[in-house]
């Protein structure tokens, strides 16, 4: 066909395949975003509904139409005058301080361990570890529960903070990021007569930070979250975390719509701030929790 | 020789914390608990302490309470595959050469990085089949919209709202007080509510930002060379994606599985109470109301060894036929 074709012809012809190619090309963007933005509107619906329900009058709440006619803005004070709101929101971030500095802290030197120094039955103990990724929460919540019952921490602080100051997750996690830097470091630094105190704090955790500040953030994500163990471990109002407060509120003011909403905007706020700051970071995470197969 | 013994010692010293929470949290429960479960142990003062062998395991395998319970977990894991196959679709829309790759991302993952009690109780609210948006834009469609007298043309049937969370009706009919179908309980109720719910929250979560890490580390090449072969896309899809995805296909179906079987607490406690007539009573909500609400130590530690052991076999069973099938 085509030597058939004048030069012209033959021009024209590339043209228009270009042109036709493009606008295939334009359609399937389209299409894909078409599909796209209306999975985006199915997961955004919810939460734009709660946010317009939490700043509506009681009244309202049973209208189909979800904008407020009048704006109450004062919804969000007055959770705080019928529940210890802020008083949860402490605890909540007092206690996830806490598990996650520990936790980091104790992951990071076991995670040393099995990275950075050789020593006999080392992988042995290592694969243990990764075991024990799993032994199920279910078996483990009861026997720590009466543990904690029997070291008088019932109602505590030190209940909430202490069974989850460890992780395996957390060991295996940096053990991957520390098994990525250069082990010439290590010997450098003893040749300059470091410790392996030294060594740990002044080499290898300034390198790991990638590693440590997406643990930081998935221990600190989770404990915030948690309601299983403080559910169980909690009697006292003033010691209730978030998530407790959240299911107590629920179920004593379950009929004031209105106030529940503000007050699951207020809980939500945080993490959606922390995610969208950090979100390079839990990516990486996540994705790398998958490699230990 | 000298080095090898202060190295030692210094990974033990390194080790220690962590050790020792290993044992005291997680290895000493784990027998602690398979102990337990051969005593009548109770947190009631009236009962006293006695070994009593298989005793609860034999009360709960002649128990229907625990099958119902049983088939409950396992009915809210039946929406995996839509759910798994859900982030798979995503996570090939967002490896596409596309704008805002990373604001649909964010939108996606929202859910499953916000969820916890307050989204519960947003859902709660959703569902509620008197206010709530949901059966609004329902009832909407069915009166305003003449959908209701379409489906009554078609089906001979009148067509209500569901009742969500208050309903003991479920999509495969399962009855609330034995463990077979019925026909009248064949419908929408709390079991399809929560399912759905969770398709929603882990849809766009950790599995697609896997699926999306798996598809980038496909080589190129692959594609190029099946396009010059003209391959259909469907083609592509069959013979380079599916087999190079295996990993973590395989990876995100164990993990479904282990996390599916432990599941249900938190919706059960927050939205259900684990009814209407405990049909949103899974495996993991029963082992607390045993534990927690009626003080049966013994009774709910033997429960959660059958849902370890059951876990367990998943893992090894999956590790033996996945191993193979990504080896091939």
């Amino acid at each position: 066909m085509a030597e058939q074709m004048s030069r012209e012809e033959y021009k024209a012809y590339v043209e228009q395949r270009k042109r036709g190619a493009r606008r295939k090309h334009i359609a399937g963007q389209a299409g894909r975003h078409f599909v796209l933005i209306i999975v985006g509107m199915t997961m955004l619906l919810p939460f734009t509904w709660m946010c317009l329900a939490s700043f509506k009058p009681m009244a309202e709440i049973e209208e189909i139409n979800p904008v407020p006619s009048e704006w109450h803005p004062e919804n969000y004070l007055k959770v705080f005058e019928e529940i210890q709101f802020g008083r949860y929101y402490f605890n909540s971030l007092f206690v996830a301080a806490w598990v996650t500095f520990l936790q980091t802290l104790t992951s990071a030197m076991a995670a040393y361990a099995f990275a950075r120094i050789q020593w006999w039955g080392r992988d042995t103990v290592f694969k243990l570890y990764l075991g024990t990724l799993m032994v199920p929460g279910v078996i483990t919540m009861i026997p720590n529960y009466t543990l904690v019952v029997k070291l008088q921490l019932l109602d505590t602080y030190q209940g909430l903070i202490i069974p989850a100051a460890f992780s395996a997750f957390g060991t295996f996690l940096l053990r991957q990021f520390m098994l990525g830097i250069p082990l010439a470091l290590d010997e450098a630094a003893k040749i300059d007569g470091a410790s392996h105190w030294q060594v740990f704090w002044n080499v290898i955790m300034p390198l790991a930070r990638p590693g440590i500040i997406t643990l930081v953030i998935f221990t600190f994500m989770g404990n915030y979250g948690s309601f299983f163990w403080p559910l169980v471990l909690i009697k006292s109002e003033y010691l209730r975390t978030l998530p407790i407060g959240m299911l107590f509120f629920d179920s004593s003011y379950g009929q004031q719509t209105n106030l529940l909403m503000a007050a699951s905007v207020m809980n939500i706020i945080p993490l959606i701030i922390l995610f969208v700051c950090t979100q390079k970071f839990i990516v990486k995470g996540i994705q790398l929790g998958a490699v230990k197969g | 020789m000298k080095s090898k013994w202060t190295d030692f010692a210094a990974a033990m010293a390194f080790l220690l914390p962590n050790i020792t929470g290993f044992v005291v949290f997680t290895a000493g429960p784990v027998i602690f608990s398979l102990v337990m479960s051969f005593s009548n142990w109770s947190l009631l003062e009236t009962i006293d302490f006695r070994w009593v062998g298989f005793q609860n395991y034999a009360d709960m395998f002649t128990d229907e309470e625990f099958w119902l319970y049983f088939v409950n977990t396992i009915y809210l894991m039946l929406a995996m595959p839509v759910s798994i196959g859900g982030s798979l679709f995503l996570a090939m829309l967002l490896t596409q050469k596309i704008r805002g790759k990373v604001i649909y991302r964010t939108l996606y993952y929202l859910p499953s990085f916000t969820s916890g009690v307050a989204l519960l109780i947003l859902w709660k609210a959703l569902y509620n089949p008197e206010f709530g948006p949901i059966n609004a834009v329902i009832d909407w469609a069915i009166q305003d919209l003449r959908l209701g007298d379409l489906i009554v043309g078609l089906t001979g049937t009148e067509a209500t709202a569901p009742n969500w969370l208050l309903s003991t009706k479920n999509l495969v009919g399962m009855e609330t007080e034995h463990v077979r179908l019925a026909a009248k309980s064949w419908g929408i109720g709390a079991k399809d509510a929560i399912m759905f719910m969770g398709v929603w929250m882990g849809i766009g979560g950790g599995n697609m930002l896997l699926y999306i890490a798996g598809l980038s580390n496909i080589p190129q090449a692959l594609y190029d060379a099946a396009q010059v072969d003209g391959a259909s896309k469907w083609q592509i899809f069959r013979r380079i994606t599916w087999p190079s995805l295996a990993p973590t296909t395989f990876f995100i179906v164990v993990m479904s599985f282990i996390g599916g079987l432990q599941g249900g607490f938190e919706q059960a406690r927050v939205m259900t109470q684990g009814g209407p007539a405990g049909t949103t009573t899974t495996l993991s909500y029963h082992i607390y109301t045993k534990a927690f609400e009626e003080f049966q130590i013994g009774y709910a530690s033997a429960v959660s060894w059958v849902l370890f052991i059951i876990i367990f076999s998943i893992t090894i069973l999956n590790w033996r036929l996945g191993g193979k099938q990504v080896a091939e």
